[in-house]
């Protein structure tokens, strides 16, 4: 359980996907500009973060890992070693968990729909989803851990969107110099507050 | 003399010029004006992780030229038989095949670079300057303009990773690609380590977007 809890408060706040990776900065530049879009945006990502990260390990563990088709039986797929086509498969475990939700959710709850539909087809190719499946293939999870982890990332990610967000909309009363007005300062913005977050490294529970 | 320029415009008009004014604006737009990064705001993230120093930016650089190339010239050969519904699926399988190359050629060949990158090679599969350009240019043009098109962001996306990479390196750790600049002219130099950390690189984007801006004289209206 500690350890649970530990990889949760790693991946929101010591290895954030925004501030120590920079991982989804296109959708988290591009929907930052009002906080209730921010925050449907990263409502999303956490829900896909939290269901692709252990499917992907499931497709890792139980597919493409060096050995990790023992459980068929036949010999040759027990040593047969898959994980070069490891991005294909990812990606395309994402790409499609993704249109298959805004399906559902288009059937199920328009209301629902209205809300996030519009950002689902935006988090397919947004790095942070790829970039947390592959880090978590380079860390000796378990299925538990990877869940958290998955869940943890996409909570740091929600809470780094909508902070600038806020930041974004008070801006607009400041006098910017033009021509670092909009993209300019936003980075700059964003250099500050991954400064902020450094400040909680090495916090961990024992 | 006369005659003879006249005769030779009279065969040069009928057939399109291979490399005419439009290709060469394809290819040199994206280097400035409308910059995939400073412009369009693509592919933001791997300019960040990837520019502490200036080896693996220009391994980066090139990995997601080639990529972007002929992954541009894929799709727009495609183009009209990709059904709209699953176009992003037949678009990322068709980017990744071309990553998984790079991927592969870097493993074998620079290992150490490769190892450098880590995880950011993979994560060329989803660089937005990619699906950007396949969604607004190689969906709707012909193979070749779209290669052009998809090499001239490629550089541009080059351009800037250099320029970021050039600046945190040399102030960050005092060198240029890894050679001790400062060390050579007998300065001891201390690095800078806030370059170093992701935290820099995203203001020196800033200011770069800044000074880039400040010339073309663009401005963003909120």
């Amino acid at each position: 359980m500690q350890d649970l809890i530990n990889i949760g408060v790693k991946s929101i706040f010591i290895d954030n996907m925004i501030f120590a990776y920079f991982l989804g900065m296109c959708s988290y530049l591009a929907v930052s500009k009002k906080v209730s879009t921010a925050i449907g945006l990263g409502a999303a990502v956490i829900f896909v973060l939290g269901i692709t990260i252990p499917l992907n390990w499931l497709v890792y563990n139980y597919f493409l890992k060096p050995g990790a088709m023992t459980w068929t039986g036949i010999e040759e797929l027990a040593t047969a070693d898959l994980s070069f086509i490891g991005l294909i498969i990812y990606i395309s475990v994402i790409a499609s968990f993704v249109q298959l939700t805004e399906m559902v959710v288009e059937k199920l709850s328009p209301a629902l729909y209205a809300a996030l539909g519009i950002f689902l087809p935006l988090i397919a190719v947004n790095c942070s989803i790829l970039g947390g499946a592959l880090f978590m293939i380079g860390r000796p999870y378990n299925l538990a851990e990877a869940t958290t982890f998955g869940l943890g990332s996409g909570i740091g990610w929600f809470l780094a969107v909508v902070a600038l967000a806020a930041i974004r909309e008070k801006l607009k009363y400041s006098h910017v110099p033009a021509p670092l007005r909009g993209l300019g300062i936003t980075f700059i913005i964003v250099g500050l507050m991954s400064f902020g977050f450094l400040s909680f490294m090495g916090f961990s529970i024992n | 003399m006369a005659t003879a320029t006249v005769e030779e415009k009279k065969v040069a008009a009928p057939k399109e010029p291979i490399f005419g004014r439009k290709e060469r604006q394809l290819l040199s737009d994206p280097l400035d004006l409308n910059n995939p990064i400073t412009v369009q705001v693509l592919g933001i993230c791997s300019a960040l992780a990837v520019t502490v120093q200036m080896k693996p930016a220009l391994f980066m650089a090139l990995g997601v030229t080639f990529v972007t190339m002929m992954s541009n010239f894929f799709i727009s050969l495609l183009r009209n038989s990709i059904p709209s519904r699953v176009r992003i699926i037949v678009q990322l399988a068709v980017v990744s095949t071309f990553v998984i190359l790079v991927d592969q050629i870097l493993k074998a060949y620079f290992y150490d670079v490769s190892k450098q990158l880590s995880v950011f090679v993979g994560l060329i599969v989803t660089n937005c300057i990619i699906m950007g350009r396949l969604e607004a240019f190689a969906m709707g043009n012909k193979p070749f303009p779209s290669l052009i098109d998809g090499l001239g962001n490629g550089l541009g996306y080059g351009a800037i990773l250099m320029i970021v990479a050039f600046f945190r390196e040399i102030f960050g750790s005092g060198s240029v690609f890894g050679f001790k600049v400062f060390d050579a002219m007998g300065i001891n130099y201390i690095g800078n380590g806030v370059l170093v950390i992701p935290a820099g690189a995203s203001i020196v984007i800033g200011l770069v977007i800044w000074a880039q801006r400040a010339r073309n004289g663009q401005v963003e209206e909120e």
